[in-house]
């Protein structure tokens, strides 16, 4: 049973990750979450990210979504932005393949080519 | 779909598009009624009574990505499809309300599934947006209002993954000691 003690003591940790977030300028990934997302397992891959992320202690990545983008039939999409790096579009995520994610590509910083379906030139702030 | 919980995170979805800032969720069975109601409610944009008629329309969107918006009509046919109504209120300015009810026992009834990563869904991708979950089944009452989750942590802290593990569980338990009975 989770209580709120328990809540209590993830608070300070959580209040450090965001000091030193805030120092680093840390990598934000984006789950698209529209209507074509949701239907292909958005919710599923938002999930495991978010459950790496912490088996991994990776609390300073940010986790964020955003609706469609347009590419309904690549869905579920994930975007990765490492700062001083292009930003990375994975397509046709599962729970899975997000999780190689985050250990390929947000910890050594090697991207998964062929999960990749967009590539953007611009370089992320 | 096949979860009616994902159709709940669809319709969250547009009240979050319509910049709302507090978006209640309420789910209510009664087997003895043998029904059960589910209804979202927002204080976003709202829509004017011309839009309202349009949108369950499937071809009827306000995104620019793409022509078609399936959300409200894929959550209009499940409704029906259980025997069940399917409404929406909306005011502009105000907010809207999506209700749909089912029979319980329809065998057509989708289930509800997983309400848990739902809501956990939400709040990890909207930190900023506060949400109101309700749960009654008979007389048994579970849920989360992340206004009392962030009184415990503070708001930022619902971008920190081992806070939404946490939270994650908590409505897996099915607990109710972060919201007002």
């Amino acid at each position: 049973m989770k209580s709120l003690d328990e809540l209590r003591q993830l608070r300070e940790k959580a209040q450090e990750t965001i000091r030193l977030r805030e120092q680093a300028g840390g990598i934000r990934i984006i789950v698209g979450m529209g209507t074509c997302g949701i239907a292909a397992g958005a919710r599923e891959v938002m999930l495991a990210i978010v459950d790496e992320l912490q088996k991994k202690n990776l609390d300073d990545v940010i986790v964020t979504q955003t609706g469609c983008a347009g590419l309904c039939e690549k869905e579920p999409l994930v975007e990765v932005l490492r700062p001083g790096e292009p930003k990375i579009t994975y397509g046709y995520m599962t729970a899975d393949k997000a999780r190689a994610m985050i250990t390929s590509h947000v910890v050594n910083g090697q991207i998964i080519g062929e999960y990749v379906v967009a590539k953007e030139d611009d370089v992320a702030e | 779909m096949r979860e009616l919980a994902l159709h709940i995170l669809d319709i969250i979805q547009n009240s979050l598009r319509a910049g709302a800032k507090l978006i209640e969720v309420e789910i209510v069975e009664d087997t003895r009624l043998d029904t059960l109601m589910v209804l979202i409610r927002d204080d976003g944009s709202g829509m004017d009574e011309v839009l309202l008629e349009r949108v369950i329309d499937p071809f009827t969107t306000t995104r620019t990505t793409r022509k078609v918006g399936l959300g409200i009509p894929l959550m209009k046919m499940a409704a029906e499809s259980a025997a069940g109504d399917f409404t929406i209120d909306s005011r502009l300015g105000e907010g809207t309300v999506v209700k749909a009810t089912f029979v319980h026992s329809h065998i057509d009834r989708m289930p509800l599934g997983n309400m848990a990563d739902t809501i956990s869904t939400v709040i990890a991708g909207n930190p900023t947006v506060d949400l109101v979950y309700r749960h009654r089944i008979n007389d048994d009452v579970s849920g989360l209002d992340t206004r009392l989750l962030k009184a415990e942590v503070g708001e930022e802290a619902l971008t920190v993954p081992s806070v939404i593990e946490w939270v994650k569980i908590y409505l897996k338990e099915g607990s109710s000691y972060l919201m007002e009975v």
